[in-house]
């Protein structure tokens, strides 16, 4: 071995440093196959029993129907115009299933103008995707407490390695996961029955993992800014309780905005994930409606930059504390 | 400006914690290229807040202080350049191996991936883990893992190297084996050393110098030879069965230098203790006392401790906190 006392000529990029944060976040779950297990079935549990359950098309098809009789009508000759002689029968079933089919219409009418589509697995099915990318980023961002309590980040401080590609190298490692799991979702869908828009090609992925990346950047720069900060183990985790349900029911993960109390259309609209919903709703099942994607691009644009912002602040002052 | 040799300037240097707790309090020192020197005090005594500013991952509330040359607050980067870190904790990544996590130090130096090969391959060979370097870290045991945090901290090739309590948690081999790790190093490379340690064994047989510090504040500096020498002499303690006070009786025996009542227990310096001890059993009993307990040491670092502090270093009281991190650390030590 040379000696040890020139000076460390070796500069650290920013690039290097992230990716080599990244990649060891990467390879703790890659190398843990019960972990990409649950990273799977996680959503298929969600996905499968939720989206199949609330099955919302049944109650419009002819099948909720199937327990009404109506009985044979009978009128009497003389008061039909001009009047004949005897009666006129019209049979119980001919009305019923005149009945149903007019149901059945309609139903598809109701679930077309209020989903967007006529089948409610697909509507939710995307959804899910939504609600995934908020669990995996911040339960991600949640492991700097950990690298905080096991004195890792003390010693990568100590390094030349960027700041920023600390705090980033969280950001990515969330978003990788969310992104991977999107896919995982949407596949698993397509084989319990989604169905696509003739829209779709698989060139739209790029677009929804580009969404994924917005939404996942600003939430996860926020939340670690938080995580590091927090003394306690528990406190994460108490916020993501706290903000999951809000964040997950006020928007149009499960159903319609236009459907709801007009209080809760205001939340709604500037949820984040209402806009990340639709932009992956458009990419895939809707006929792709360029100008409502661009405001939801827009729209998420606005949120990543705004929240990254205040995320990095806040980490960075603590991090040069 | 500093001297050419001095590697480590410390002048003033103060933390103080929510505008109330003063974890360091105007503390200065220098570190000479070359040596091994060591913070020694008890937990709590703002060990590890001093070496957290020195190797830039704290922010000094006040005092200034400079690593070869370079100031930690306005060249925090280039001082992480020639710095080598090994954290008291295991700050490995249990789910990596060895080899992963000694690549992944040199990633954050951006040291270029076939330089760093060749050194992780060189490091594990002188921590002794060549064996086990594709194993992953969570089946290594404390010493192992002790080993591999000191492989990381060597991987820029360091000039200074900063050891927070480098044997903490480890049993007396082990201790011992990396004791004769860090002395190679300085042998080796005539790397400079600055280390934290409340083990007083420890910082007697690796330091040139130490610091003693106690509540945030240097209160002697020296080598651990002179530090015992300034004492002047052997401790003698002794207990009497009588209440009354004798400290005035024993300190009118020859060669007794120095006398003091620690609740009925008398700390007494004297030179040739050997000799004088009988002396002042004979005075005593001479005046009708009876000595219950006596006991001669000639003086440790921890009869230094004493002098400054009043208190022996291993009855230091520690805080909660301390002994929850110790005890977490311990658990982990012990595993595997």
């Amino acid at each position: 071995m040379s000696g040890m006392n020139g000076t460390n000529e070796y500069y650290p990029s920013l690039l290097r440093g992230l990716w080599a944060l990244t990649v060891r976040e990467l390879k703790k779950w890659l190398k843990d196959p019960v972990m990409v297990l649950m990273l799977v079935l996680q959503p298929l549990i969600w996905m499968g029993l939720l989206g199949k359950s609330m099955n919302i098309n049944a109650i419009f098809s002819a099948g909720s129907l199937s327990g009404v009789t109506i009985p044979d009508i009978y009128i009497p000759g003389s008061y039909l115009i001009p009047p004949v002689s005897g009666t006129l029968v019209i049979p119980g079933s001919f009305i019923t299933q005149q009945l149903q089919q007019a149901f059945s219409d309609l139903g598809a009418k109701v679930m077309q103008s209020a989903f967007g589509v006529t089948d409610y697995f697909s509507y939710m099915a995307v959804g899910i995707v939504s609600m995934i990318v908020v669990m995996t980023t911040m339960f991600s961002g949640m492991s700097i407490v950990w690298d905080r309590r096991l004195g890792f980040l003390n010693k990568v401080m100590s390094t030349p390695v960027s700041r920023a590609a600390i705090i980033f190298s969280k950001v990515l490692n969330g978003t990788l996961r969310a992104i991977f799991q999107a896919t995982v979702i949407l596949a698993l869908a397509y084989l319990l029955g989604l169905q696509l828009s003739p829209t779709f090609t698989l060139l739209n992925l790029l677009g929804i993992y580009a969404a994924i990346f917005l939404v996942g950047a600003g939430l996860s720069s926020v939340f670690i800014a938080f995580s590091l900060r927090s003394t306690r183990m528990e406190r994460p985790m108490q916020i993501i309780n706290l903000v999951m349900m809000p964040l997950m029911f006020a928007s149009n993960i499960f159903f319609p905005i236009s459907l709801m109390p007009e209080w809760m259309q205001v939340v709604a609209k500037v949820n984040p994930l209402s806009h990340l919903t639709d932009a992956v709703r458009q990419l895939t099942i809707l006929p792709l409606d360029g100008t409502a994607l661009m405001l939801d691009f827009v729209y998420l644009g606005i949120f990543a930059s705004v929240l990254s912002a205040i995320g990095i602040v806040l980490s960075w002052k603590y991090l040069t504390k | 400006m500093s001297g050419k040799d001095e590697v480590i300037v410390a002048e003033g240097l103060t933390k103080v914690f929510n505008k109330s707790l003063v974890a360091v309090n105007h503390v200065s020192f220098s570190v000479k290229s070359g040596e091994i020197f060591g913070f020694l005090g008890p937990n709590g005594a703002g060990k590890t807040t001093t070496i957290s500013m020195l190797i830039t991952i704290l922010r000094p509330t006040e005092g200034r202080a400079s690593v070869l040359g370079y100031d930690i607050l306005k060249e925090a980067n280039e001082v992480r350049k020639v710095i080598g870190v090994v954290p008291q904790e295991y700050t490995a990544d249990e789910d990596l191996t060895g080899y992963e996590n000694i690549m992944l130090c040199a990633d954050m130096y951006g040291i270029p991936r076939e330089v760093a090969k060749k050194r992780a391959l060189e490091l594990l060979e002188l921590v002794e883990l060549t064996r086990f370097k594709d194993k992953r870290v969570e089946t290594y045991s404390g010493g192992m893992r002790r080993r591999l945090e000191l492989a990381c901290g060597l991987i820029n090739r360091p000039r200074v190297l900063f050891l927070d309590e480098p044997t903490l948690g480890l049993d007396v081999q082990t201790r011992t084996a990396t004791w004769n790790y860090i002395r190679k190093l300085k042998e080796e490379y005539g790397m400079t050393i600055f280390m934290t340690t409340h083990y007083l064994e420890e910082a007697d047989a690796l330091c040139d110098r130490i610091a003693i510090i106690d509540h945030g504040k240097i209160i002697a500096i020296g080598a651990p030879k002179d530090l015992k020498e300034s004492l002047g002499g052997d401790i003698i303690t002794i207990s009497i069965k009588e209440g009354a006070d004798v400290s005035n009786l024993i300190r009118s025996v020859e060669n007794v230098k120095d006398v003091r009542n620690e609740n009925g227990s008398y700390r007494i310096k004297a030179e040739h203790g050997e000799v004088t001890a009988p002396l002042i059993i004979e005075a005593l009993r001479k005046n009708g006392y009876t000595v219950t307990k006596l006991s001669l040491t000639e003086p440790t670092l921890n009869e230094v401790y004493l002098e400054y502090t009043g208190r022996a270093l291993r009855d230091s009281e520690e805080t909660k906190e301390a002994i929850m991190m110790q005890r977490m650390i311990l658990r982990r030590a012990r595993g595997g």
